[in-house]
């Protein structure tokens, strides 16, 4: 159980760095922490202790597989998930290049003045 | 424009072994590790060395933006078109081809057709998000010649 | 066991970095050693095609996060800090995680997994495709789940 929280640590961190900094990319080195934790803790929950991974060999027997092989499902849907995030991650630095550019600074006080 | 000599000369030498091995990675994917999903990263890796290391002409030149337009889309109707597909077997994504031997490379039914779409879309993805990255991210020249890279890019 | 603990220290402790220093590229690199990290320990904890997927995944957001930090000349905005922000966030992640402790009572010890919906995949997942990658066979295989879930009392 200590893994666990020692997990969902990480995605407290992550968040608390979301919400707590002024800096855009602070924030976007927050959100790439977030996305660490979640996936981490998804294959957590699918370890089995002496566990091999669930791919069968020429020489291996089918018995093994079943018995000791970790759960396969979790790595499926993680998968996807970490390109995905990789792709959110991209078009978040790039509109931030783009508030650089309109209004000179990352500051997100500076940024939501609203004038003009 | 791009970077050093060494740099230029170590990528020569290195991106073909890098695209072989993306390749082996996404062929061989019901057989060991790997699949569409981690071939399709490497390969995408590979672009952007080479767009890293000669600028950005030598790299449209070797992937242009609207073929890879047509790309991203036609490997999404692909994926959507072999799960369709079956419905000849009765449900919605059953493997309606004969599954062959274990552990050969033709084998498995749709699987590797499946893992080269993905592999298609997700280079063709990733290559033109990293695109807009770089042409519209001027951050030392200002923002007054948009003008010049619109006409820049509809020429590409 | 041990080096589970390890390697999960090390990614906190690196993350504590990430998020307090000033310097824009030493954080940065510290979300490196994070993901990379990460990496190592997806390898032990049995998922090679998720390590090598890390790996490459980790190696693109440093090159993008480096493009957007090295031609930026850095002002100090961090001088002020926003003091309601951090005390309340701070009070709501703490009870966050006691309520989350008291969730993980419920729930099965690490390294025992139930697999009740796994263990048709495992069992039948050659025989059904001719995929020898489990991983790779359980996404043709998914019109399964609708009849575990209805089988299973959960």
């Amino acid at each position: 159980m200590t893994i666990y929280l020692m997990c969902l640590f990480l995605f407290a961190m992550g968040l608390y760095c979301l919400v707590a900094k002024r800096h855009l990319i602070k924030k976007i080195i927050g959100v790439a922490i977030l996305d660490y934790a979640v996936n981490l803790f998804l294959v957590l929950i699918g370890y089995k202790e002496g566990g091999v991974p669930p791919i069968l060999f020429k020489d291996m027997s089918q018995q093994v597989l079943s018995r000791q092989s970790v759960d396969p499902l979790p790595q499926a849907l993680v998968l996807t998930s970490i390109v995905i995030g990789l792709g959110v991650l991209i078009m978040m630095v790039s509109i931030a290049l783009r508030l650089y550019e309109k209004y000179k600074t990352f500051d997100t006080s500076e940024i939501s003045r609203l004038k003009g | 424009m791009g970077m050093s000599l060494i740099v230029k000369k170590i990528t020569q030498l290195v991106i073909g072994l890098i695209f072989l091995f993306g390749i082996n990675i996404i062929l061989f994917g019901h057989l060991s590790v790997g699949g569409g999903f981690a071939g399709g990263v490497i390969l995408t890796c590979g672009f952007i060395l080479i767009m890293l290391a000669f600028g950005k002409d030598k790299a449209f030149s070797k992937m242009k933006i609207r073929v890879s337009h047509f790309l991203s889309c036609g490997g999404a109707i692909t994926f959507l078109t072999i799960a369709l597909l079956g419905y000849i077997g009765g449900a919605f994504f059953l493997n309606f081809p004969d599954h062959g031997k274990a552990f050969h490379l033709h084998s498995a039914g749709f699987i590797p057709y499946a893992d080269i779409a993905i592999s298609i879309l997700i280079v063709s993805s990733i290559f033109i998000i990293f695109v807009v990255l770089v042409l519209w991210g001027g951050l030392t020249k200002n923002s007054g010649k948009d003008a010049d890279d619109e006409e820049y890019i509809h020429n590409l | 066991m041990l080096t589970f603990y390890l390697l999960l220290g090390i990614m906190i402790l690196g993350s504590i970095v990430a998020i307090e220093t000033r310097n824009l590229l030493s954080s940065v690199i510290s979300v490196g050693i994070v993901g990379f990290t990460l990496s190592i320990l997806f390898l032990m904890l049995g998922a090679p095609d998720l390590a090598i997927t890390q790996v490459v995944v980790e190696i693109l957001v440093l090159v993008i996060l480096i493009r957007a930090t090295i031609s930026v000349d850095n002002t100090d905005i961090e001088a002020t800090r926003d003091n309601f922000a951090v005390v309340s966030s701070l009070i709501f992640l703490g009870l966050f995680l006691v309520f989350a402790s008291f969730a993980f009572l419920e729930m099965h010890p690490f390294g025992k997994s139930l697999m009740r919906t796994s263990q048709h995949y495992l069992d039948n997942g050659l025989a059904e495709t001719g995929a020898s990658n489990i991983v790779t066979a359980t996404v043709p295989m998914i019109h399964w789940v609708k009849q575990q879930c209805f089988s299973y009392p959960c």
